[in-house]
């Protein structure tokens, strides 16, 4: 909120989205795309560039304009922000590469009513000045893509047998099918989720037993 | 940061907020119309080359094509940007018919499947199946577009009387394999070729008696569809 921001809080924005607030694996937002789009690695590139577009463009405008938009009406502003962009998106994607656009179809649609992008402009991008917000959502859409990438790449690996369309493993793998369904998707999720949780619980139980430590050294001295 | 909050805590009239939100869908629009416009030939250009592609799959030996369309109880070339639904013919190099390419929709195994076949009117077969869009079952259903062997049964197939889906191997001309696990999705294409052969055949000019290739405006507009 401060008038003045320092440097280095651009960068401190910018790489907690990646893992320590990772969107999707801490926050856990965004699932629709996240369970909908990713039985294929592709596809999940796709989403999460589509995603990376429409929320960097749309916190630059939201924290642009933060002083004209009167409160009452922000959050319908936002949406019009948002819509924008993923029709943009949308149109752009068709006219680029139909057959991805093909594959996705209403989920393109869809990235407007992602929490995660309407969470950013009005967690963030509304009170930050323009490059820290835009930093703030370059490091969420990586995050995000990171973990589309992340379910797409086992989801296909397992699923299909296959990564970005390459064979991997030749004709006599039998596919484990049901990973690429929508259930797998579920449980490739959970199982993510939990190696994240998994990890995170290690790490503090770490820094309270350093802490521990030196509390001890501390009152030895 | 003061003056902004007591701003913020004063209540803006509702024209100023019916004007900020008005604004904003306009901007909104106009930058919407202006992607709109400028990504709209290259949209279309994929889609016709889209079908190109899936008519000269269908019909082999093919390389050039055009609709048809019904006019008068008979079928006639289309007009350029006629959006009636109609049927292609397709013509080799030398500008010989070679066949036509019917498109085809129905019910599917959980959606709705459409499909382009290869139909070739002198020898009463099917030559070639493509499907053109589909939600069937990853794995299972969507083998009908997958699977080589399935697609394959399509590569020569008597229609008459209508073509029959079997289960125990295909033993005459009219009838097709059903992929195991996936016996509704072999229906439904089966299905939707046979109701696409009722409603074109008896529309089709008698073989040999083709409309003729009216290649030249036709290819201009591809070409310059493609340079956008």
């Amino acid at each position: 909120m401060s008038a003045e921001q320092d440097p280095s809080q651009a960068y401190a924005e910018f790489v907690k989205g990646i893992w320590k607030e990772n969107p999707v694996f801490v926050q856990v937002l965004g699932m629709c795309p996240m369970l909908a789009v990713t039985n294929t690695a592709m596809n999940a590139v796709a989403m999460g560039g589509a995603t990376f577009f429409v929320l960097v463009g749309s916190s630059f405008l939201v924290s642009l304009l933060r002083r004209y938009i009167p409160a009452q009406v922000r959050i319908s502003t936002y949406i019009i922000i948002i819509a924008s962009f993923v029709t943009i998106a949308d149109y752009v994607l068709q006219a680029a590469l139909p057959a991805i656009h093909k594959e996705l179809g209403a989920f393109i649609s869809l990235i407007v009513v992602n929490c995660l992008i309407l969470g950013r402009q009005e967690a963030f991008a509304s009170k930050n000045t323009v490059k820290v917000a835009v930093a703030d959502a370059v490091g969420m859409a990586i995050g995000f893509l990171f973990a589309m990438l992340c379910l797409g790449s086992l989801r296909e690996i397992l699923g299909n047998g296959s990564l970005f369309g390459f064979d991997l493993f030749g004709p006599r793998f039998e596919p484990w099918v049901v990973m690429i369904l929508p259930p797998g998707g579920f449980i490739m999720l959970g199982v993510l989720l939990l190696f994240f949780n998994y990890v995170k619980v290690r790490r503090q139980k770490r820094a309270a037993e350093i802490a521990r430590v030196a509390a001890l050294e501390q009152e030895a001295a | 940061m003061a003056a902004e909050q007591a701003t913020a805590k004063a209540e803006p009239s509702s024209i100023k907020l019916a004007f900020t939100l008005g604004f904003a869908g306009l901007l909104s629009g106009l930058a919407l119309v202006a992607v709109y416009e400028a990504t709209l030939p290259t949209i279309e250009a994929n889609k016709a080359e889209a079908l190109r592609v899936a008519v000269f799959k269908v019909v082999k030996n093919s390389s050039a094509m055009q609709k048809l369309v019904v006019s008068g109880g008979k079928l006639a070339i289309a007009a350029e940007g006629d959006k009636q639904p109609g049927i292609f013919a397709a013509y080799g190099k030398d500008g010989r018919f070679v066949g036509y390419a019917i498109p085809g929709k129905g019910n599917g195994f959980q959606d709705t499947i459409s499909l382009l076949y290869g139909f070739d009117p002198a020898k009463k077969k099917v030559v070639g199946m493509e499907i053109l869009e589909s939600r069937e079952t990853p794995g299972l259903g969507d083998k009908i577009f997958k699977d080589k062997a399935f697609v394959g049964n399509f590569s020569a197939l008597d229609v008459d009387p209508q073509i029959v889906v079997v289960k125990s191997g295909r033993k005459k001309p009219n009838e097709v394999d059903a992929i195991t696990g996936a016996t509704i999705s072999s229906k439904a294409v089966v299905k939707i070729i046979n109701e696409a052969n009722k409603s074109w055949r008896q529309k089709l000019a008698a073989p040999g008696s083709e409309p003729a290739l009216k290649a030249q405006p036709k290819k201009g507009a591809a070409a310059q569809g493609k340079g956008h």
